[in-house]
Formats: C-alpha cells, sequence, structure tokens
C-alpha cells in the first residue's frame, strides 16, 4: 500500500509563510508530478512528507496512519534528491546497501538486495566504484537503486534529473516510468519542468506560491487550465495570454488561446499582425507575430511554412479552444 | 533547515563546548576583576588594611578591599608606562616588518620562478619555531656580542660588534618576533594573490592595462582584506607576547604589559596589583577584538 | 596558460626569492648545523659551515643530562590530548552549527570566536591560584585542560568551515535511510570529513605544541613540556651552544615537519575562515 493525505498542511518558517494549507490525496500506485516555478514550495511540500522538515500546522497521513511526528526513516518512504547524495566515501554497494544495514538486515538477505536492484538498474560492473567514478547518469541509476532496495510505500523525487544532459533526461525519464510500471510503487516527483510533468504523470499538481492551484490529469490541465498562472506555466511553447480591448471583445481580463489553436487567414481574422520571426523545427513553424495593441503572439504553422518577417498577417482564434478569465484569473465557464 | 528534533539535539550537542568556554572566560575573569579591588599578597599574611582603607573587609584569607588603589598604583606606576610603551612599540614595529615585508615576499613567490614550494618551505619555518627555542637562538648564537653570527658579519665589515639585548634589548626583541611573525604574513597574503581569478588577469592583458596600473587597480584591492586579516590576528598574539621576553631576560628594559603581570603576581606576588594589571590588558585586547570580531563577521556574510 | 616568461626574469627571481628564503631560514640552519659541532667549533670564529668534525655527542648529552625524552613525552601527551580532547566535543558542536543552525549560530559562533582574544594575563592570577588550590599546578590533567580549551575555538571554526562545504542533502539522505544522529555522524559525516578533521588536529597540535604562556607559568618540572625544557637552558647551559643547538633541534624538528604539511590549513585556521 501506499497512499498518502494531506489535510490543511502548512509551513512557515518565523513570519515567512512557505505553504499557507495544502489538501491533497494520493493513490497507491499512482505517480504524482509536483510542478510549479522554482520558490513555490514543491520541494519544501516533499520534504515535509518525507520527514525531513516539521509541519507548522495540519496532518500528513501514510497509508492512513497519521505521520506527522514520525522520524524520516520510520515512514517507510525513500527519497531521490536532485544532487543525489551519494556517500562519496563508500561504493555503490554500500550506498544501496547503508539503508538496509542501519536497518539491520542480515548481510546475506543485504547482498542478495542489492545484487537484485544492480540487476535492474544495470549497475552490476560498477559495484565496486566510488560514486566520483561514474557519470552523472550512472550516479543517478545509484540513488534510485537506494532508494528502490528498501521497498518504500513511496518513491519521493526531487527533481532527479535537473543535473543531467538533455539527452540523457529523456533517456532516465522513460527508465524511471518504467521502473514505476515494474514496482508498481507509488511515487512522487517534484520538478520545475513542465514536459516533464506532462509526459510522466498520472495526475499533475500544479503549484504557484505554495498553494495548490490545479490536480488534474496532464490531457485535463493542459485542455482545462483554471487559472491564468496554470494555463501560462503548462504547454510549450506558451499559451498566448492577451489583455486589454481584445480580450474585453470576448468579455474577459485575459484571454488564452493556444498557439496550435490560432489560424492563419488571409484576411478578416480576429487580429492582425505582422510576422517579427519564425522558427523552423522541421515538423512545426512557430511564428512570433506582433499585433499591435494585443501584443505579440505565438502561432504553430506547418512545418513548410514559408512566410518571412515583414509580412502581414491575419489570425483567427479557434472559438472551442479559447480559454477566458476573469480578473483574479480564475476561469470563467 | 532542520526539524525540531534535530535542533534539539543540536543544541545538545552544542553545549559541552559552550558551558566549557563560557566557564573559561568568565570564572577567571570575574576572579580576575575581583581581586583587582583587593589588597592581596600572597607573602604578606597580615596586610595593613585598616591603615590604608579604613573601614576594610578582612577575610580568612587576609584578604581586604583595597577600592581602586590597586588600579591607581598600577597606572602610576613608572614600569606601567614603559611596559604599555613597549608593548605598542613591539606591536608597532612588528606589524609594520612583518606586513610590509610579507607583502613584497608575497609577491615575489608570487612569480613564475624555480622551486617555489621549495622557497614557501624556507620562508615558513620560523612560524613553526617555538617561541622559547627562537628566544635562545637568537639571544645566542645570532646575537651574542663576542661570538654570535650578526657579531662575526659585522665586524667582518669593520663594524664592530653590538650587544643587541645589552643596549638596544627593543630592537632585539622586535627583530625577533618580526623573523616569527613574517611568515605568516607571506603566507596568508601568498595565499590570497594564488586566489587571484586567472580569467580577471587575461582580461586586463586583453584590455591592454599596463602592469602598474593592474597592480595598482586590482592587486592592491584584493590584498586589502588579507592584509586587514593579517594585521588584526597578529596585533592580538603580539600583544600578548611573553616567552621571547621571559627567556631572554630582557623583561626589565623591553617587558610589556603581560610581562609585567606576571612580574607583579608570580614574582612579587601582589595578587591585587597584577590582577588590575590583568584587566587593563583585557580593556587593551577588547579593542582591538571589536575591529577584527566585525571584520570576520562581514566575511562570514559572503 | 599564460605566456611563458622571460628566462631572465625568472632567473633573476629566483635568485631573490632563493636569497631571501636562505636569509629567513638561516637560524634555523645555523642551529642545526651546530648542533652537530663540538663546543669549541660552536663557538669558534670565522664559523665553520660545514668543514667541522661532524659529532652527535651533544644529543646523547642532552638526552642523558636534561632527560629530553621526558618533556618531549610530555608534549606530545599535551598537544595529543587536548587536541582530541577538544575534537570529542567540538566535532558535535560543528555538526550542529553547520547542519542544524539555529537563529543565534552566528552569535554563538562569533561569540565563542571572542574567547580567543581574552589576553592570558587576564586569567593568569585567578588560574594560577584555582590550579594551586586543586593541586593542579604542574599537571598533565591541568595543561591538557588549559591547552584544550585554549584551542576549542579554534577547532570549532575550522571543523565548522570544512563541514559547511558538505552538502546537507548527503546527512538527509542518512537520515532517510534510517541512520540515527549518532550514526550519521560516525559513518556519514566523520569519513567524509576525515581530511578536514585531519588538518585541523595538525594544525591544533602545532598550536599546542608551541604553546609558550601557560605552559611556561602552569608547569615546572613534572609535566613540563619542550618549551619548559628549552627555557631551562636560558641559564647557565645557555653558554654551550652545541648543547643548546641539540636541544633547539629535538624540540622543533617535529613540528616543523608537521607544520611543512599543514601550510594551506594553517591560513584557514589562523583566519578562522577568513581567508581560505
Amino acid at each position: 500500500m501506499g497512499t498518502i493525505s494531506l489535510r490543511n498542511v502548512r509551513k512557515a518558517f518565523g513570519d515567512a509563510v512557505i505553504i499557507p494549507g495544502a489538501d491533497l490525496d494520493i493513490e497507491h500506485g499512482e505517480f504524482v508530478v509536483f510542478v510549479g516555478p522554482s520558490g513555490c514550495g514543491k520541494s519544501t511540500l516533499l520534504r515535509l512528507i518525507a520527514g525531513l522538515e516539521d509541519l507548522t500546522s495540519g496532518l500528513i497521513m501514510i497509508d492512513g496512519e497519521d505521520v506527522s511526528d514520525v522520524p524520516p526513516a520510520r515512514r517507510g518512504l525513500a527519497m531521490v534528491f536532485q544532487s543525489y547524495a551519494l556517500y562519496p566515501h563508500m561504493s555503490v554497494r554500500n550506498n544501496i546497501a547503508f539503508g538496509l544495514k542501519m536497518a539491520g538486515m542480515p548481510k546475506e538477505e543485504i547482498d542478495a538486495k542489492v545484487t537484485h536492484a544492480a540487476a535492474t538498474l544495470n549497475l552490476t560492473d560498477y559495484l565496486d566504484r566510488k560514486p566520483r567514478q561514474l557519470s552523472g547518469g550512472q550516479r543517478q541509476r545509484v540513488a534510485i537503486g537506494r532508494a528502490i532496495v528498501r521497498q518504500p510505500k513511496c518513491f519521493l523525487l526531487d527533481e532527479p534529473l535537473s543535473n543531467l544532459d538533455a539527452a540523457l533526461r529523456v533517456n532516465m525519464r522513460v527508465e524511471i516510468m518504467q521502473l514505476h510500471r515494474q514496482l508498481d510503487a507509488t511515487m512522487i516527483y517534484v520538478t520545475h519542468d513542465q514536459v516533464e510533468a506532462m509526459t510522466m504523470a498520472d495526475r499533475i499538481v500544479v503549484l504557484n506560491k505554495g498553494e495548490i492551484e490545479q490536480v488534474g490529469s496532464p490531457l485535463d490541465i493542459y485542455n482545462k487550465p483554471n487559472s491564468v498562472f496554470v494555463a501560462g506555466f503548462i504547454g510549450s511553447p506558451k499559451m498566448n495570454l492577451i489583455t486589454g480591448p481584445l480580450a474585453t471583445k470576448f468579455s474577459a481580463t485575459t484571454l488564452g488561446i493556444r498557439p496550435e489553436h490560432v489560424e492563419l487567414l488571409a484576411s478578416a481574422g480576429d487580429v492582425n499582425g505582422s510576422i517579427v520571426l519564425t522558427e523552423h523545427l522541421g515538423s512545426d513553424s512557430f511564428l512570433h507575430v506582433d499585433c499591435g495593441e494585443a501584443g505579440r503572439l505565438t502561432v504553430r504553422a506547418a512545418g513548410d511554412y514559408e512566410g518571412k518577417p515583414g509580412d502581414a498577417v491575419s489570425l483567427g482564434f479557434d472559438r472551442a479552444r479559447i480559454h477566458r478569465f476573469d480578473s483574479q484569473g480564475k476561469v470563467l465557464v | 533547515m532542520a526539524t525540531q528534533q534535530t535542533r534539539s539535539i543540536g543544541r545538545i550537542a552544542v553545549a559541552p563546548s559552550v558551558i566549557a568556554l563560557f566557564l573559561w572566560m568568565i570564572v577567571p575573569l570575574a576572579m580576575t576583576i575581583w581581586f583587582s579591588f583587593l589588597r592581596y599578597n600572597l607573602l604578606d599574611p597580615n596586610p595593613a588594611c585598616s591603615l590604608m582603607t579604613p573601614g576594610a573587609l578582612m577575610d580568612e584569607a587576609n584578604r581586604c578591599l583595597a577600592g581602586t588603589s590597586n588600579y591607581t598604583y598600577f597606572l602610576t606606576d613608572p614600569a606601567f608606562f614603559k611596559a604599555m610603551r613597549n608593548s605598542l612599540m613591539l606591536v608597532f614595529w612588528v606589524l609594520v616588518i612583518s606586513v610590509t615585508g610579507g607583502t613584497m615576499l608575497a609577491l615575489l613567490l608570487d612569480q613564475a620562478i624555480y622551486g617555489r614550494n621549495f622557497v614557501r618551505l624556507l620562508v615558513i619555518a620560523p612560524f613553526f619555531v617555538m617561541p622559547t627555542v627562537s628566544a635562545l637562538v637568537w639571544k645566542n648564537m645570532m646575537m651574542h656580542p663576542v661570538q654570535g653570527f650578526l657579531a662575526w658579519i659585522t665586524k667582518s665589515l669593520g663594524l664592530g660588534a653590538i650587544d643587541w639585548f645589552a643596549h638596544y634589548p627593543m630592537t632585539a626583541i622586535v627583530i625577533m618576533v618580526s623573523w616569527q611573525w613574517l611568515p605568516f604574513a607571506t603566507l596568508i597574503i601568498l595565499t590570497a594573490l594564488q586566489s587571484f581569478d586567472e580569467e580577471q588577469k587575461e582580461a586586463a592583458q586583453m584590455d591592454g592595462t599596463p602592469p602598474i596600473s593592474f597592480f595598482w587597480y586590482m592587486v592592491i584591492p584584493h590584498l586589502a582584506r588579507p592584509v586587514t586579516v593579517v594585521i588584526l590576528i597578529e596585533t592580538i598574539f603580539l600583544l600578548n607576547v611573553f616567552a621571547e621576553i621571559y627567556v631572554t631576560g630582557s623583561g626589565g628594559r623591553a617587558g610589556n604589559l603581560p610581562f609585567l603581570v606576571y612580574h607583579y603576581g608570580l614574582l612579587a606576588n601582589d595578587i591585587g596589583g597584577a590582577s588590575a594589571g590583568g584587566i587593563i590588558a583585557v580593556i587593551l585586547a577588547n579593542i582591538v577584538a571589536f575591529f577584527l570580531m566585525r571584520m570576520i563577521g562581514k566575511n562570514l556574510e559572503a | 596558460m599564460a605566456r611563458a616568461v622571460p628566462l631572465r626574469r625568472k632567473l633573476i627571481f629566483t635568485a631573490l626569492a632563493w636569497g631571501i628564503g636562505f636569509v629567513i631560514f638561516f637560524p634555523i640552519l645555523w642551529t642545526i648545523l651546530t648542533s652537530f659541532k663540538t663546543e669549541g667549533e660552536a663557538v669558534s670564529l670565522p664559523p665553520s659551515f660545514l668543514f667541522f668534525d661532524w659529532t652527535l655527542e651533544n644529543y646523547g648529552i642532552v638526552q642523558e643530562r636534561s632527560d629530553y625524552l621526558k618533556f618531549a613525552s610530555n608534549s606530545v601527551i599535551l598537544a595529543l590530548g587536548s587536541t582530541l580532547l577538544a575534537l570529542l566535543i567540538a566535532v558535535p558542536a560543528a555538526w550542529a552549527m553547520a547542519f542544524a543552525p539555529g537563529k543565534r549560530t552566528k552569535d554563538l559562533l562569533m561569540w565563542m570566536l571572542s574567547t580567543k582574544m581574552m589576553p592570558p594575563v587576564g586569567a593568569l592570577i585567578p588560574l594560577y591560584l584555582i590550579f594551586r588550590d586543586l593541586k593542579l599546578l604542574d599537571s598533565h590533567v591541568g595543561i591538557v585542560m588549559v591547552l584544550m580549551l585554549l584551542n576549542l575555538p579554534i577547532i570549532i571554526w575550522m571543523l565548522y568551515t570544512y563541514f559547511k562545504e558538505i552538502p546537507g542533502e548527503i546527512l538527509e539522505a542518512s537520515r532517510m535511510d534510517g541512520a540515527s544522529i549518532g550514526k550519521e555522524l560516525i559513518y556519514v559525516l566523520a569519513p567524509m570529513a576525515l581530511p578536514g578533521i585531519a588538518s585541523t588536529v595538525l594544525l591544533n597540535i602545532i598550536l599546542a605544541w608551541n604553546e609558550s604562556f601557560w605552559t611556561l607559568t602552569l608547569t615546572t618540572k613534572n609535566a613540563a613540556p619542550l618549551t619548559q625544557f628549552i627555557a631551562s637552558y636560558s641559564s647557565p647551559e645557555g653558554l654551550f651552544w652545541a648543547k643548546l643547538s641539540a636541544a633547539s633541534t629535538m624540540a622543533i624538528a617535529p613540528i616543523l615537519v608537521l607544520g611543512w604539511f599543514a601550510q594551506k590549513q594553517l591560513v584557514r585556521g589562523l583566519t578562522f575562515g577568513a581567508v581560505k
């Protein structure tokens, strides 16, 4: 089992309120991603669950049991740190075995578990090396190995991929997802990278200034953002957010429309502008269009789009796909 | 960033050190202050208290209140002025010699030279020589008026020999103590120089900065901090120089404040007077400490 | 790399540096050389530099007459004893201040440092009397305590600056792995900080070895270390330069070697981390 519930979890350092009050239920086996810009409290929330920080008030329950005052080691969780936090003076084998040793497990059992974990993570050849002799990806795997041997109820991963280069990050992303399926364990994954959140999560929790802005499946969040913040944060390139007269025309304070939901028309669109810049990705082209009062909009066009900077274009918005937000930044239904 | 539990364990972990240092600092200081207001002489079991300070208190250790008379006595003792002057002269001259010498030596050692590490070993060595050894070696083998090495050199040059400790005891002590502290200044300034950003040097080269300007606008400001640290730390140690004076037997003419206090207390057995002297030394050191603490405290932020 | 330095310039600087280095080192070199001379040669003028009858007899005589080994072993006991004792209470303190800092940790550190500023003469009289009454004068226990307290602030500061360089996440990882605070200190922090702890020990052995205010005022014979041993040469035997040199060489040699190893740490330790 591995259900985690937060009930009105609050964290403050003196007068500085980091998390004003969070409620969340995580089911067994779920892959939940906490995402948000830096300083939004996502790591603090994870550390609260881990027990590395004290709650100011509220409740944290694991499998229905209140663990608010239980020290980290006895919560049955394992954590993968952003810096991996491997013990530099221990071999890979001892790094993975450390937690089991601390738990007083018999040596043969530890050996068996370490060997098994190493095999799963392709680390068998490196067991006697020190962390500094490993590449970034291998270190990452050791950190994961250290977590999985303890067979925790839930894995906590704090920006585990942010120190890897782009290519490796994509590979590790896939590996972690496969591992999740294999282990059938709950995972909470913290990242500031919305692409990671979109691709990996069963459910995404978007945080902003310590508040949970929205919880939902990736597509839910993408298609139905319930605030300007979520709309702007999820999706790449970003959703166009228009204020001013054009938004008022749609009776909203802020009007949101994703680049792929804007159509290039010969004339008589919702707004006219001129191309400032074109980015060709091959499969698609992204145009940056200066629309005067409406600001600069991003538009997705076909990969072989031939327009040039300076060309005048007219843009039409897909009426079914526009998002309207009120003056509080909340979605209008 | 830690939980309540680790923080309370932390408090327990700090406690022994804090308690030990607190006692170490406060108990002797409090006693010194107390003694400094007492008429208290180890050799004189019956001090004439009642005559000197009417209404004085006598206790079983034959001590009695002396009011501020210890301070007036100590402060008006001609030996005090001499000791104070010697203390300050010693600090001043050793600072001048070790800081200017150390800076120049550090700049030299920072150049591309052969065997730099070896030369550095030679230069640092005096710092590790225990003060008593350095005192005896300098007094006898270097500065002896007849057979000393310096006498041999000056005589060979036809200048005649100098009896350093008989005629210029203060100069002799300054030379000796400078010899011990020059390495410290050199080492710290050299360390700072070597931490100078190589890219900054290259950027300056690209800008066509002449070496003199580079030295003036880049190196000197970079050295400001280590030099300040050297001055302040040396001052603290130099105010407390004792063994060099004690061992060379120069206390009479080149004695500084610590030596005078030692003389009052352990040689003349005047506990009250020595304590008053000790308190004066503490006040002096605190003035210096005030500046040092602010300096180090500022660096702590960075 | 930077451009090559003109050879001429390099040679001039090299000669200058070697010359100055030699002058500064000379008193030590001279002491070592004199220790191998006979008393007659030691005071002969003009002095002989290398061409004299090398002899080891001074070392034997010094040991025989003034029992060098006893003083040396006292020095070792006092230096090691005070350093290890200080380490015992300093490691937990530095750990707490580096990894579980509170609001007042910085003030606490500064206060500890300030105890170093206290001139010893301010404490000499009471300490002398306390020691006299507790029969601690000239005892190992007493001096070990004094040297321990004297160097405790430096030890805590040095350990603190070294611990600060260890990422806290690693200690948190061990906490997640179920290590208690004690095990965290022993299995994770101590091995990782080993180089820093070693440098701290080294510097403090040097400082304790050379400490010559308290060792001169509070010891006479039984617990007297080498500082006192040498001081005893200031009177009559001081005239016997070869023996004085042998004694001096034996007093400084061990620490000179240690000191050369510890130069880098020395800077950090003596400037309280202000210069690294």
